[in-house]
This record gives structure tokens, sequence and C-alpha cells, in this order.
């Protein structure tokens, strides 16, 4: 890997600014998030140096606590997706026949609706809640990560070390294990970055549609939602976490880029 | 080409039908009771049973299954739970609005897209190359409700231009509704112009460094004979692709831009249904949406293979 860039620096400090706030978010917190301590809307005074929300509570405090709850929810269906994808993904590779030929078919089907009209199917069904939330768009998620992970896989077991250690004896495992994934370990990290940022927005826009993260617990795009009225009057709550949000994800964008340069895969290429 | 062309068609039917098969199952076959959701927690047992029978939800699932794809057919959506009034009356004007408010977006951001990508491919290198790079990539990184918001701050708050809501009704004039809906189009338009434009960058230049090119310059001809008339072409199919990929984009897109501008649109209608879990409204708008999409990308993949000039003269 090449010797980060100047914007790749940028981008590389944002993600560790964040993860500070996954990590001691409250902690760092003056405030506690359901802590009604001023006028709604109120200016920045001093010890309040973002002003209040639409009830009054402490922006800051309530930053630092929805990222927390906002990263911690991505990170775990992206985490989860790719621990589902991926072996998958591999398997199909490896087995062919009629165990990819279903998986395949099923993923395809799948990935022909949009992943936010899906999701919000599933969620008519179910209704929201976290371990919904989280399980339902990281199964929904999976299905790019399989179809990445098979042609990797597909790609690598295609080539004659593979071969030989299948004429070894070898078990799949092994092939897994020693043969494709030291060799697809690359791609499949700037993918995560991609995946990742996806998924943050997807679960910050399923908030702001109310439909993710329920009160009382703060997260990035509930709080766009809530405090969304605020811009008519000129006032900037809504834009708080709206730019946590944003630059959380020009940063992952960042630092994928330098990982995938001179590699011609165009941004949100499957967002 | 005729024969992959219909070859194509045929897929798009047999994907829509997968997709009816999918947002079906989506809706009857996970947990999740309709008959307990319409009568609510304190429905006596015999009442449910009832209702259940009513509604069909004891007949065997494909039976059920071929019911209402009967009813999709002859425009028999069913009832909403929440009003009671029939679903097709209640979907077809907000699905009018949200595909008007697409095409609205799609009608500038496309044009404009590709002209700034052939721009970008020509002055490769340039500050101008390097200034929209920049842009592109805060477009594609930023989420639709900041930019939306952003937008509202400045054009209607502090510039006080046009409107931060953007309220329709029937009958408006064209004036009106191009005033009330641009705020919403050009979130959109930015949304989904940055992934097009790069791509119409990368897929020109791609073509431009072929030695067919250098030939057409080395003739002696001028830059825009070179670029429309030998590069582009042969770039066409993957813009054409990554066109049609952002327009289905929009037709979701458009669902967080119609919660930021209060848009009267299916997308807001869906999101209001799902929050109280009306079933027979969530379906049918699942399969608007979903076939939306399936037909936008059945006509690219038409138009990539209709445009391919190695397709259209075969040898």
């Amino acid at each position: 890997m090449r010797k980060p860039t100047f914007t790749a620096w940028i981008g590389l400090a944002i993600l560790a600014a964040y993860l500070v706030i996954l990590i001691a978010g409250p902690h760092l917190a003056p405030f506690g998030q359901e802590d009604i301590i001023g006028s709604p809307f109120g200016d920045p005074e001093p010890g309040h140096p973002l002003g209040f929300d639409q009830n009054g509570r402490d922006m800051l405090s309530r930053l630092l606590y929805g990222g927390q709850m906002s990263i911690g929810v991505s990170l775990a269906a992206v985490l989860i997706s790719f621990a589902v994808g991926i072996p998958m993904g591999f398997m199909a590779a490896i087995r062919g026949g009629w165990f990819d030929t279903i998986l395949s078919r099923l993923v395809d089907t799948i990935m022909c609706v949009p992943v936010l009209i899906s999701a919000l199917v599933v969620l008519q069904a179910l209704g929201s809640s976290l371990p919904v939330l989280v399980l339902t768009i990281a199964l929904l998620d999976s299905t790019r990560v399989f179809r990445l992970s098979r042609v990797l896989a597909q790609g690598v077991g295609a080539l004659e070390f593979a071969e030989v250690a299948r004429l070894r004896g070898e078990g799949n495992w092994w092939l897994i294990r020693k043969e494709i994934l030291p060799n697809v370990a690359s791609p499949l990290v700037a993918e995560f970055g991609l995946r990742f940022c996806f998924t943050f927005l997807f679960v910050a826009g399923l908030s702001f549609l109310g439909l993710g993260v329920q009160p009382p617990f703060a997260d990035w795009g509930g709080m766009v939602k809530d405090n969304q009225q605020a811009i008519v009057y000129g006032l900037y709550a809504p834009l708080y976490p709206a730019a946590a949000i944003a630059i959380l994800t020009v940063g992952v964008n960042l630092v994928v880029d330098w990982m995938l340069a001179g590699r011609s895969a165009p941004q949100g290429d499957n967002r | 080409m005729s024969r992959l062309i219909l070859k194509r068609l045929g897929l798009g039917v047999f994907t829509l039908w997968l997709v009816s098969v999918l947002v079906f199952a989506g809706t009857q076959v996970l947990p999740g009771d309709v008959a307990s959701a319409i009568l609510g927690q304190n429905a006596t047992p015999e009442a449910l049973d009832v209702l259940r029978r009513d509604l069909g939800l004891n007949d065997p699932l494909v039976l059920r299954y071929v019911t209402w794809l009967k009813g999709f057919a002859t425009g028999d959506l069913g009832n909403s739970l929440a009003s009671g009034q029939p679903v097709s009356e209640l979907i077809g004007s907000r699905l009018m609005n949200t595909l008007m408010l697409a095409a609205y977006a799609a009608v500038i951001s496309v044009p404009l897209a590709v002209v700034l990508g052939i721009l970008v491919a020509v002055f490769r290198g340039s500050i101008f190359d390097r200034v929209m790079n920049v842009l592109a990539l805060a477009c594609v990184a930023l989420p639709e409700y900041f930019l939306g918001l952003l937008l509202v701050l400045w054009f209607s708050v502090q510039l006080g231009w046009l409107p931060a809501l953007a309220d329709t009704y029937p009958g408006m004039g064209l004036g009106e509704w191009i005033k009330a809906t641009t705020l919403p189009a050009l979130t959109l338009v930015l949304v989904t112009m940055a992934q097009m434009m790069r791509m119409t960058r990368t897929a020109l230049l791609g073509v431009m460094d072929q030695s067919y090119v250098e030939t057409a310059w080395l003739k002696g001809l001028r830059a825009p004979r070179v670029v429309l008339r030998h590069a582009l072409p042969n770039a066409a199919a993957p813009i054409v692709n990554v066109v049609a990929f952002n327009i289905a984009y929009l037709i979701t897109g458009v669902v967080l831009v119609e919660a930021v501008f209060n848009y009267n649109g299916l997308g807001r209608f869906m999101v209001d249904a799902v929050a109280k879990r009306d079933l027979p409204l969530v379906q049918a708008s699942a399969l608007a949406f979903a076939a939306a999409f399936v037909l936008l990308n059945m006509i690219a993949d038409i138009a990539a293979i209709a445009l391919n000039p190695r397709l259209r003269h075969p040898r």
C-alpha cells in the first residue's frame, strides 16, 4: 500500500476523531441525553457551545451520545453482513453447482428491489426495534458482500496454486483461509469502508424518516428530523447532526479513495 | 441485435414477476399478524378469526398470492387498513407526483452531468477538472437531507427566493408548481449528478486513450469532432448504464427528499404507511417502486445494446 496522501491523512484524522466518539462519546458529554436544561432551540451560551435542541437539551451532549448509537448500529450491521456474505460468497465460488445457482439467483432477485424499499417492507411487518433494524440492514447488505466475495474467490480459485491445493486434498475451510482470504483481503477491506459509508447513511436516513433508531435514544438521523423545523427560522440546529453524518462519510471516502488508488472502481457505485 | 433485445425484455418481465413474489413473501410470510394489527391488542379470538377468514388469511399461501396478483392486474389493490379507502385511489395521484418530481430532476441533471463529464474529460488534469472532482466527491458523500437543508437555508430563509416546503395541490399552474418543487428537484440533481459526471469522464477517457482516437487527432481533426464523433459513441454504453442507474436511484432518493420538503409523493406516503403498519398500502407502494426500478434498468440495458456500435453493425 502506498504512502497516505494529504487527503488520506485528513480522512484518517476524521476517522480517528469519530472512533473516539464511538468509544467514549457519552463519557465526554457534559450533560445527559435526556436532561432538559435550556429553552427550545436556545442560542449557544458558555458551557453549551452548540446551543439547545427542540426540547431544550444540550446539543453537544446529544451529538456525543447519538454518535455512539449511529456509528455503533451501522458498524454492527456491516460486521454481520460481512460475517454472512463472505463465507456464503466463498462457499458458492468453491462448491459451485446447485448451491451457487440457488444463492446467486436469490441474491439477484433481492438486488432487483431498491434496498430502501425492501427495508421498508420488512420494517412494516416486524416494526422498528434495534435488533430488527440491525439484522434487516445486515442481511439486505450481505447480498452485495456475497456478490463481491464470490467474484473475488472465483478469480483466485481459478489460479494454479489454488488448483494445486485442491488436488493435494485440502478441505474447503483450509482453501478459504490459506489461499483465498490472503489474496482478496485488500479489496474486501476497501469494500468494508464503502459498505460502512452506505450503511451509515442508510441507518441515518431511516432514522430521519422516523423508522430507524427510536426515542428516547439520541441518534444523528433522528436529531436532524427532530430539529428540522428550526431551519425555517434560520437556526443551525439540524445542520449539526447532518454535518456530523456528512463529515464521517467524506472521511471514509477519502480513506477508501487512497486505498483504491490505481484501481478503477467509481465511488458510490453500489449505493 | 433484436434477438438480444427480445431476450432482455423477457428477462425484465420475469424479474418483475420474481419481484412481485418477493414483495408478497416479505409482507405475508414474515411474522406479524395482519388481523391483530387491524383490530388491536384487545380483540377477542373469535373476532380475529372472522376477520382472518374475511381477508382470506386462512387460505393456502399460493392461492392468496394468485388472488393478490389477479387483484393487481385488474387494478383492485384492496383497501387501506387505516382509512378504509381503496389503495389504487390513494396511490395513483401520489405516484404521479413522485414521478413528476423525479422527471423534473432528471431533465436537469442528466444533460448537465454528461456535458460536464465530457468537458472535464477534455480538460483532464486542469484546475477545472480538479475542482469538479472535489465537488463531485462532496456531493456523493453528503446525505440528501443535509444538501436539502442547506438549500432551504440559503434559497428560502436567507434569500427568500423559493418556498421551504414543496406544497402542491391539484390544478396548480405550471409556474407555481415549478416554484414549489425547484428546491427538492435541485437537491436530487446534486445527489445524482456527481456519479454520472465521474462515470462519463472515466468512460470517455478510457476511449480517448485508444489508438483510433490518436489517429483521429493525427489526421488533424478538431477537438469537438474527435470527442463527439469518434470517442463518445464508444463510451455511450457505460454512460447510459450509469445514467439509468441514477434515474433509478432518483426513484428511491426521492423518499428522503420528500420527507425534507414535505412533498405529497408516494415516498412520504409509503413511510407513513410503514409507521402505521398499513399492509395493503405498503405492498402496493413497494411494488410500484420496485417495478419502476426494474423497468428503468431494463430500458437502460436495451438502450446500451442499441447504442453499442459493434452490435449495431454486425460483420
